[in-house]
């Protein structure tokens, strides 16, 4: 597999990944004088599954949110598609087809499961505010449209028996399975997952691994993720940047980050004696 | 004899379509609930998908005789396919979704399946999985042609021998000039002998056997039992219950078919609950453990409600339990019931059954196991026309049912039409029928020995008819009748039955035979546990430490004890008391093999599992350490050890045989 291809490669099983999506170029980033991330690059390729991986404090969600294009890093630069990407708002971000979920959850407690996804159909929402609020017009069809779409994330991540239950009711597993609807809803091209299986059992972690292979190989949608559970990752992923103390330690397939020395020091610790 | 309805050209189930599409074509036949919405299908729209199908079976090569596995959840593409195999000539064989692979490889196997018609992926996985785990180097597998029906995940398989349903049908619709004639042939070909449909057995003992019914059996049970409980065009059933189970045959294809009324599919088995409400079938059927469900539920969300409403809820109750069965009977009542159960009905009994989705039933029947005589009259209160009807596979579902107006909670009703029941000198019934089975599939032996030359076929269930009303009552499997070591009669089925209507037990199985005393193991319901937990700040983390709590304990210790007493007042069966039980620390399940499919508890089984639990049982301990074999949904294996208590409980002295009359 040559990864070095600018056309893309072929994975293992037989999937066709395609040319770079997105690039980092030497970011970096600070906090005052605290370095969170310092001179990383790497790129994400069309149709891949691609982790971020690291110790606690290694800087990835930093990394994530930069990629979100929530935080903007002080040296380096994001390329997007083959262009430079200045600072953006956040809607405009989304509107570039990148959506996220979080690693708290972020929902909204009061409202039902199914209002909670509309929330994700927003920013492809053409009427304007007056007659979305009378329902008038362009608005009605408007929202059968998007419901339409709605209804096949619900299909698609099977949520239909709680599509009218408020989410403040629901267990942590099946509100993560929301947030994840809420962002295909957007239909993005590249989904930014920061640890989606974070405080999840076996079981679950089993149906959130099946439904993220099936987002990737149903819509095609690219894949970025962050996760602790390191048999997930290897399982999961395509390529794994790792990172440690907010610099990049590894790059490469699961296997080869599996067998780079830096990672396993940074994992199982080693002594740093003179 | 030539029989009148074969005569009419309706001998079988694609003779019963044509005639549906030419009767009420533009009615709906078939809904499902799929992105929020119920989609439907009119009788003409269904007759082409079936047709379409078919010939796209054709296409892909399916032979007269050939079996096509059906296994999927209930879904109206699963139930055409069915439909289209047969008029291709093949014999539809539905399967049980929840089956492991293991099972599964065994009826694959047995029926020499060549065609698989899968619901998705998980189902096509599974038979990959019996491919390549049950089969030797040198074996070939059946299985030629995977057909699926939902699309999702299965980009990625080889598809050399896979096809999408969507795709079957449109080659097949593409292909209609070539194969319309062959496909009209075979269809013609087929009459009141040919095999309608082969369902296995779950088989409470033993390798499931494939019972093979004619269309003589489906159409003449479907004509009877329509006529029995007057069902028209106009009925609207839930289909949520096993498609491998032969009462959803009979219901959603083969009374459907005869009557021409809609089955409605439900979104998924979650959303069960909600479309049943949203559907308000008029003829609905479950299993007693549904009925139980429903009503722990309701229990429970009284217990949680407000103190006005628990007690308006209990009032009407009462009123209910006093004076609803005599109104559904239409016995006299006085005027001032009749209003009081008139404001209950507005107040009460409306809105619940407009909750539970029972608004319009007008029959609903029960089966498959006893139903604890309380949750019957519960359900009969409250102006639900629900009935119990006593049947079995080889007997395409009914042998006896219930009139309306004679329905009591502890008889399974006279004869149904046609139907011939006689009872042997052991107690076993027999009965012989239209709808009697033709054979076990590739079984001779067993086909012999349940199904004599004269067509009785053996139950295995002890009963008799009581003599006043003619109604059927059985009493338990004819083998788990026994008798204690002192020659009294043991039948644990009652005793269990009685425990099971207790919110807070699940599932009970009492051991006694040929001992000088019964004992039981209980399952606690976790849903009306976990609840009272909750209300009670009882903190638990795991349904094993649930189950050992000592106040669980103390509770199933009253549950126990007022069963006693209850058991105790029938002279009879008196000597089946439980003096000691203890609490299982697993849910008894069907992926373990203490259950059947269709969760009806397999003795042998547990007997066996659980021998250790039982001998300390009799043996007087206290407690006892085990450990347990458990398999998870995938299959996987592990083990769950747990230290359990075993109990004393309270028995009551038996009646005497003559009762003296309190003064």
């Amino acid at each position: 597999m040559n990864m070095q291809n600018p056309d893309g490669y072929t994975t293992a099983d037989g999937r066709q990944i395609g040319g770079v999506m997105m690039e980092m170029k030497n970011i970096t980033l600070r906090f005052g004088g605290v370095a969170a991330i310092t001179d990383i690059s790497f790129d994400i390729r069309e149709g891949e599954i691609r982790a971020i991986i690291g110790p606690n404090g290694a800087g990835k969600s930093s990394m994530l949110n930069v990629i979100s294009g929530f935080y903007v890093p002080q040296e380096g630069e994001v390329w997007f598609r083959g262009a430079k990407r200045p600072p953006m708002k956040p809607y405009q971000v989304a509107g570039m087809g990148i959506a996220r979920t979080f690693q708290n959850i972020a929902l909204f407690e009061g409202m039902s499961v199914l209002d909670n996804i509309m929330t994700g159909r927003l920013t492809q929402m053409k009427s304007g505010l007056l007659a979305q609020a009378m329902w008038w017009g362009r608005a009605q069809a408007e929202e059968t449209a998007h419901r339409e779409k709605v209804e096949k994330v619900i299909d698609f991540l099977e949520i239909q028996h709680i599509r009218k239950t408020p989410v403040g009711r629901l267990p942590y597993g099946l509100k993560k399975r929301v947030e994840l609807a809420r962002a295909l809803a957007a239909e993005p091209k590249l989904l930014l997952l920061d640890e989606p299986m974070a405080g999840m059992n076996v079981e679950e972690k089993e149906d959130m691994s099946r439904f993220i292979l099936d987002v990737n190989d149903e819509f095609g949608t690219t894949i970025a993720l962050i996760e602790h559970d390191m048999g997930v990752v290897m399982d999961l992923s395509d390529r794994v940047v790792v990172m440690d103390y907010g610099k990049k330690i590894g790059d490469g397939t699961p296997d080869e980050v599996r067998n780079n020395q830096a990672v396993i020091d940074a994992y199982l610790g080693v002594s740093h004696d003179e | 004899m030539i029989n009148a309805t074969a005569q009419a050209g309706l001998a079988s189930i694609p003779a019963l379509l044509a005639r549906n599409v030419a009767q009420h074509g533009n009615k709906p036949a078939y809904r499902e609930k799929e992105f929020g919405i119920w989609q439907s299908w009119t009788w003409a729209q269904a007759d082409a998908a079936i047709r379409a199908t078919a010939m796209g079976f054709m296409a892909l090569g399916l032979q007269r005789g050939d079996h096509v596995a059906v296994i999927g959840r209930n879904r109206p593409q699963l139930y055409w396919s069915m439909v289209a195999a047969q008029m291709c000539g093949a014999i539809p064989v539905p399967l049980y979704q929840d089956a492991v692979a293991q099972e599964m490889a065994y009826v694959l196997d047995h029926c020499g399946a060549r065609f698989v018609v899968c619901g998705d992926q998980e189902q096509v996985d599974k038979i990959l999985e019996v491919e390549s785990d049950w089969l030797t180097e040198d074996q070939k597998p059946s299985v030629e042609q995977i057909v699926y029906v939902d699309k999702r995940g299965m980009r990625k398989y080889d598809h050399s021998r896979m096809n999408a349903l969507e795709d079957v049908i449109a080659e097949g619709r593409a292909a209609h000039h070539r194969f319309e004639a062959e496909l009209a042939t075979r269809t013609a070909e087929l009459d009141y002998n040919s095999t309608c449909v082969m369902l296995y057995t779950s088989g409470t003992t033993g390798k499931p056997k494939g019972v093979v019914l004619s269309n003589r059996n489906i159409i003449e049970t479907s004509k009877n039992s329509s006529e029995f409980d007057h069902l028209q065009a106009g009925e609207e059933v839930l289909a949520y219950l096993p498609m491998a189970w032969v009462g959803d045959f009979i219901f959603s294809i083969g009374q459907a078919m005869w009557t021409g009324f809609c089955v409605n599919c439900p979104e998924s088995a979650e959303t069960m609950m909600t479309d049943l409400r949203e559907i308000g079938p008029t003829y609905y059927f479950a299993p007693p453990r549904v009925f139980e469900g429903q009503l722990t539920n309701v229990m429970i969300r009284m217990e949680d409600s407000g103190r006005f409403k628990k007690w308006l809820f209990d009032k009407y109750m009462a009123v209910a339990r006093r004076v609803g069965p005599d109104i559904l009977d239409g016995n006299p009542v006085s005027g001032a019931d009749k209003f009081a159960y008139w404001l209950g009905n507005v107040l009460v009994y409306g809105p619940l059954k407009n909750t539970l989705g029972f608004s319009r039933v007008r029959v609903g029947y029960t089966a498959g196991e006893a139903i604890g005589p309380e949750i019957f009259s519960f359900y009969r209160s409250l102006g639900i026309n629900l009935k119990q009807l006593y049947g079995q596979t080889e007997a395409s579902v009914f042998i006896t049912q219930q009139p309306d107006g004679q329905v009591r909670a502890d008889t399974v009703g006279v004869p149904s039409p046609g139907v011939e029941v006689k009872i042997a000198d052991n107690g076993e019934v027999f009965y012989r029928s239209p709808g009697t089975f033709e054979s076990y599939y590739k079984n001779p032996e067993s086909t012999a020995s349940t199904k004599d030359a004269e067509g009785w076929v053996a139950t295995g269930d002890a009963g008799f008819f009581e003599e006043d009303t003619g109604h059927l009552r059985i009493i338990d499997r004819a083998k788990d009748v026994g008798k204690m070591a002192d020659g009294s009669l043991f039948a644990p089925k009652y005793v269990e039955n009685k425990l099971k209507f207790y919110p807070a037990i699940l599932e009970a199985v009492v051991f006694g035979a040929s001992r000088d005393f019964c004992t039981a193991f209980i399952n606690i319901d976790l849903n009306a546990v976990g609840n009272w937990a909750e209300r009670n700040n009882i903190a638990y983390s795991s349904y094993q430490e649930l189950s050992q709590h000592p106040r669980v304990l103390e509770m199933m210790r009253g549950h126990v004890a007022e069963v006693n007493e209850s058991v105790a007042a029938d002279p009879m069966l008196a000597g089946c008391q439980v003096h000691r039980f203890l609490i299982l620390h697993k849910e008894l399940d069907a992926d373990d093999g203490e259950m059947t499919r269709t969760r009806k508890v397999r003795r042998k089984v547990v007997e066996e599992k659980f021998a250790d639990l039982i001998a300390a049982l009799y043996g007087g301990k206290s407690e006892i350490y085990t450990e347990t074999e458990v398999t998870y949904e995938d299959g996987r294996k592990g083990a769950i050890k747990a230290t359990l208590t075993l109990a004393d409980a309270t028995v009551a002295p038996a009646a005497p045989i003559q009762k003296v009359a309190a003064e």
